[in-house]
């Protein structure tokens, strides 16, 4: 499947190790991904908190990019992105006002007709039982799927599916061998965009969702956002500070799990990067280096 | 020659204000065939009908219009002006000034032009309209009651009560509907199934009763005085004669895991069973889509064990087809499930409930004899959360009506909790208290004063689970909407009230309007709200919107007494705004061909084939016909006629064309 | 003491309907967005409390609405809109408000950072086209002089890979560029 690939700031920078799961996995679930050129940032939260000309201008530049290297369709890993980008094409479809000044300003043609995709939605397709059935190995460990805010919300415009339990990424899990289990806060909002200016109100809120999750049983929680990932796991020591708990459970990109279950190292997947120690190995035999390009066994 | 007397309504200021109805007169009295064109304040008042009776009779008038309101206000009554100097009413049109001219323009030139248009286009028509009498239509005195529930009950006993008979269909193997589900009632406390089972134990010894359950309505055809019903008895796999009601069977039907309907989901019942003790009849009745025997041949076991060999496998559905003059839809409503909320967790937590089901805790007979404990382990919840408004005046979940019943029941449901858990905690997270009836909101102050019940104004934002309890995080908005957080051990949810299962299909059997709630639709929701728009179909209960039982059983009483209106005579009579296939002599007979294009056109099955005979009963042609007594006078029929031999009294195709050509010319 | 009602007619309220046609008369005081809002524990107002001011109409409760440190302080997380029965979209709301905010000159003193956070994130993109996190905490520490914030964090984010000391200039930033100035105006809102 090829696809454009919009891999957003974080991605390129604090969460690196997301775009270098994605990269890894991507010959082995029979993803080509071409990134979309000359992409600027969406504008995240900090647009559309200042002026909401500029929120939609920056997005609908990526779109208008993207139209032009003839991407029909575009994945999105980062959820914060995706939002953006899919909430933009929204309005500039509802709005014909709106759409002439944004076009005015981005000074390019824009069509709207990208669909823009989640990870999940592209795992989804790629993941399919044939592929899974294939892998070397499995991620044979409780989780806990944490989606947060911007995948599934508003489910208006991202025609979310059960956006108050959903089921995508558990499912995926489930696929890999994984046991997701039930908790109270797949989708409470981590506290985003405020991890410097009120990084003890962040706290306060991955601190509950850390808590259930420990509660829960799970060994693992399995995020699809660089946001997520980040207040989770970059500011474990300050959410620990501030709540006056302790909490060791870590943090993985779905991307870095199923690579784990093809078999690459924690290296090739980026978890040396993370905050929280993924000290997961005891279930798991990881090959060394498999390279990239080569497919898993019958794939 | 035509003498039309022409009136023109000021209708106070509604016309007046904006028309010249003095310019209207004096324009029209300048048409050919006009001998009186008048303008007056009032014509609906008793001098303006005068005004109407007088010149009949001083100018020998032909023909009458009356250029005033609509119609479907008061064509009746300017038509009896008419009778009462001798002039036959059909011979009276009305202009609408009113909705068709002043209540749409401003005032000008053009708005009275067009009201002259109006009036002259209906002068046109009238020199042409022919004397017409009214068609008078046997009626069958046995009316239909459909829903057994307590509308459709008292319903059934006012008509039987009156002397007349009654036929209730009830789909379920029992009559009762939710009242009998209930615990108590409000405002009263009153035990629910105590002031019912009376009821329902005299409809089915009623003499003029006759009462089919376990049956559907298949078919309905025919219109008021005459409908032809068709029901299909469902086949309850056992002869109900030599059925004594022992219970045996069900007591040795291995098959025990089916999800009880009248226990809302909460308790299991087997494949052959009897609703609830009280059941009327209390007879039971194979659920052939899980008995062993009908889905793998296997089992029997009731048969081996039923002492008066009542149980019959090969017994088949059977059709009954009756004759009725009025139809009763009381066919009641149902409540959302659980798995409507997607912030309450689509269903999955276990005690997360509906009011119902809450209901069936409570009740002596129900899964857990009375006492309240929850479904998931059976403990009794010290802590309740009851959040009403679940689902209703909820545009974002497409429900934007009120559900009516559910701030009583929601305080009854609390105030029933602590009475018996006494030390428990009832929380209800409400958004307005409404308590209209009489008693209502004395009964909600006592659940808050006397009970203690604590009311907490604001929703619920999220219910969820965790270590056995349900959190629910709520606001308080008479604290600046500051968020609380319970953690409840069993939470209620005052769900929607929704239109029953199959109530589209019903309404489209019956021909009845409903609205996008599948609600059926009254015909005026002030001054008509037991009739439908189809005659001689009535509502009652909930069928038509959520509303509880005193009110239920006010509408079945009215519904009744509109039926028993309508039995009071033998015969009624029906506007001959019909439909007429042209006759003549012989050899010709009729301009029609025999092409039945009409028949396939007509919506109400209206037209019939006719043979045309010699004296000894040789065939010279079939033409069409119509039945008077259903034909509505659409005129669909005419529009398709290639001969033009169907025209409808009332609006021929003289006429209509007349009014064309004055328009137009 | 009462406060004397009336209804003005360059109210927020008014100008919301006319714009982007969100009614606030929609809303019904349910608390539905307050009881679900991840952040309102931490607000002056309370998001239905801040929509009841914009209901009343009138100045002085606009100019509580404009001041208030709960603009600032949404996350976004679009719970709000999500459950809302009555669907006001509450996001949109204020998003318009902080719009409004900054244009008008009133926002809370304690909106200070997280102002200048916003005004660095975006004075990167301005100038690289791409975020550039260690321009983006400079410029904050300048503005808020929290010199030593998160002072510990940036070590170890450089030394796992995370952090960039120089900025990625993409081809087309004199477009992204030309894309604020015409946008907004030049003139930074920033304390």
């Amino acid at each position: 499947m090829k696809l454009g690939f919009y891999p957003g700031c974080s991605l390129e920078g604090s969460s690196r190790e997301y775009a270098e799961s994605i990269r890894a996995i991507a010959p082995f679930i029979g993803l080509e991904l071409e990134e979309v050129e000359n992409w600027n940032c969406c504008g995240s939260s900090s647009a559309h908190a200042m002026d909401h000309t500029l929120s939609l201008a920056l997005p609908a530049r990526v779109l208008a990019q993207a139209e032009k290297q003839g991407l029909h369709d575009v994945v999105v890993p980062c959820a914060a992105c995706y939002n953006r980008l899919a909430s933009t094409q929204h309005e500039l479809n509802e709005d014909r006002k709106t759409k002439e000044a944004v076009v005015s300003a981005i000074k390019m043609p824009y069509a709207g007709t990208t669909v823009v995709q989640n990870i999940l939605d592209v795992l989804e397709q790629s993941l399919t039982p044939q592929v899974t059935a294939n892998f070397p190995a499995t991620f044979p460990y409780k989780i806990v799927c944490y989606y947060g805010c911007l995948l599934v919300r508003p489910p208006k415009i991202l025609k979310s599916v059960r956006y108050e339990d959903p089921q995508q990424m558990d499912n995926l899990m489930r696929q890999i061998g994984a046991t997701p289990l039930n908790w109270g806060m797949k989708t409470e909002c981590c506290g985003a965009g405020l991890t410097m200016t009120r990084t003890d109100i962040v706290a306060n809120l991955c601190g509950t969702i850390l808590e259930d999750a420990a509660e829960r049983g799970a060994e693992a929680i399995i995020v699809a956002c660089p946001m997520c990932h980040s207040n989770l796991d970059m500011r474990r020591k300050d959410t620990e500070r501030i709540t006056g708990k302790k909490f060791t459970i870590p943090v993985l990109y779905i991307t870095q799990a199923i690579g784990l279950a093809l078999g690459l190292s924690p290296k090739q997947l980026g978890l040396q990067r993370h905050f929280v120690n993924v000290a997961l190995q005891g279930k798991m035999k990881f090959q060394k280096n498999v390279p990239v390009g080569a497919t898993a066994a019958g794939a | 020659m035509s003498r039309i007397g022409v009136f023109i309504c000021h209708c106070g200021e509604n016309i007046g204000a904006t028309v010249n109805c003095e310019k209207v007169a004096k324009t029209i009295a300048a048409m050919p065939g006009v001998a009186l064109s008048v303008d007056y304040k009032y014509m609906c008042s008793d001098p303006g009908q005068n005004l109407i009776r007088q010149a009949i009779k001083e100018k020998n008038l032909t023909g009458v219009v009356v250029a005033a309101c609509s119609p479907r206000m008061h064509e009746p009554t300017f038509r009896r002006a008419c009778a009462d100097s001798g002039l036959n009413p059909y011979l009276c049109e009305m202009a609408n000034l009113r909705e068709h001219c002043s209540w749409v323009h401003a005032k000008s030139g053009a708005t009275t032009d067009k009201a002259v248009d109006l009036v002259s286009m209906l002068v046109e028509k009238v020199k042409r309209n022919k004397p017409l009498h009214p068609i008078k239509v046997p009626v069958t005195k046995t009316a239909l009651v459909i829903g057994g529930g307590i509308a459709g009950i008292q319903a059934s006993l006012d008509i039987a009560n009156a002397g007349q008979k009654v036929v209730l269909v009830e789909r379920e193997p029992s009559i009762g509907g939710h009242m009998s589900q209930l615990s108590e009632t409000f405002p009263t406390l009153d035990c629910s199934q105590c002031i019912l089972t009376p009821r329902m134990v005299e409809v089915a010894q009623h003499p003029n009763i006759t009462l089919y359950t376990y049956s559907e309505i298949e078919s309905v055809s025919g219109f008021i005085g005459n409908f032809t019903v068709r029901i299909r008895k469902k086949a309850r796999s056992i002869d109900e004669k030599l059925c004594t009601g022992c219970g045996n069977c069900v007591t040795a039907c291995p098959i025990k895991k089916i999800s009880s309907e009248f226990n809302a989901g909460l308790e299991m019942r087997s494949a052959i069973y009897v609703p609830f003790p009280q059941a009327v009849p209390n007879k039971p009745v194979i659920d052939r889509t899980r008995c062993s025997y009908f889905k793998s041949g296997k089992c029997k076991f009731c048969e081996t064990k039923c002492p008066a060999k009542a149980i019959r496998f090969d017994q088949q559905d059977e059709i009954v087809e009756i004759q009725v003059g009025a139809i009763v839809t009381a066919t009641g409503f149902n409540v959302a499930e659980t798995s409507f909320f997607p912030e309450y967790g689509y269903g999955k937590y276990k005690d997360v409930i509906t009011g119902l089901q809450f209901e069936r805790l409570l009740s002596a007979s129900g899964p857990t004899l009375g006492e309240v404990k929850r479904p998931s382990d059976g403990k009794v919840p010290e802590k309740v959360v009851f959040i009403a408004c679940a689902g209703s005046r909820d545009p974002a979940k497409g429900i934007e009506y009120c559900s009516k019943i559910c701030c009583m029941y929601t305080a009854k449901h609390a105030m029933l909790y602590k009475h018996k858990v006494h030390n428990g905690e009832a929380y209800v997270f409400y958004m307005d208290i409404r308590a209209a009836g009489k008693g209502y909101d004395e009964f909600v102050r006592r659940a808050i004063e006397d009970d203690h019940v604590q009311y907490i104004r604001g929703r619920v934002s999220r219910v969820y689970e965790r270590n056995g309890k349900l959190i629910v995080k709520g606001a308080d908005t008479l604290l600046g909407a500051q968020q609380v957080e319970i953690e409840a051990d069993l939470v209620v949810l005052a769900t929607a009230g929704i239109s029953n299962n199959g109530a589209e299909e019903l309404a489209q059997k019956l021909h009845v309007s409903y609205d996008s709630h599948k609600f059926f639709s009254e015909a005026h929701p002030k001054l008509r709200p037991v009739e439908t728009n189809s005659a001689g179909i009535f509502l009652a209960g909930a069928c038509q919107a959520p509303k509880d039982i005193p009110e239920s059983v006010s509408q079945a009483s009215a519904a009744a007494s509109k039926v028993i209106g309508l039995f009071s005579q033998n015969e009624m009579t029906r506007e001959p705004v019909i439909a007429v296939v042209n006759r003549t002599v012989s050899p010709v007979f009729s301009t029609c061909m025999g092409c039945f294009m009409c028949q396939g056109a007509c919506p109400y099955n209206a037209i019939e084939r006719e043979e045309i005979k010699t004296r000894d009963g040789t065939l010279i042609k079939t033409v069409a016909k119509v039945n008077p007594g259903l034909c509505q006078g659409c005129g669909t029929c005419v529009a398709f006629c290639r001969s033009k031999s169907i025209d409808l009294q009332g609006y021929s195709n003289e006429q209509v064309y007349a009014e064309l050509m004055e328009l137009l010319s | 003491m009462s406060v004397s009602i009336g209804l003005d007619t360059d109210s927020i309220a008014g100008w919301m309907e006319q714009t982007s046609g969100i009614l606030v008369q929609r809303c019904y005081q349910c608390g539905k967005c307050s009881a679900g809002c991840p952040a309102a524990n931490e607000m002056d107002f309370t998001p239905s409390v801040l929509l009841h001011l914009l209901q009343t109409q009138r100045n002085a409760a606009d100019k509580k609405v404009l001041s208030s440190y709960t603009i600032w302080l949404c996350l976004s997380c679009q719970t709000c809109v999500t459950r809302c029965p009555m669907e006001v979209d509450l996001p949109k709301v204020m998003d318009l408000l902080r719009a409004e905010a900054l244009k008008r000159r009133t926002v809370h003193p304690r909106a200070k950072e997280i102002i200048a956070f916003h005004t660095s994130f975006l004075n990167t993109i301005k100038r690289f086209g791409r975020l550039w996190e260690v321009g983006l905490v400079g410029e904050y520490k300048l503005r808020t002089r929290h010199w030593l914030q998160d002072v510990l964090l940036s070590p170890s984010m450089f030394l796992k890979g995370k952090l960039s000391l120089l900025p990625h200039r993409i081809k087309g930033k004199d477009e992204v560029k030309s894309i604020f100035i015409q946008v907004r105006s030049e003139k930074e809102n920033a304390p």
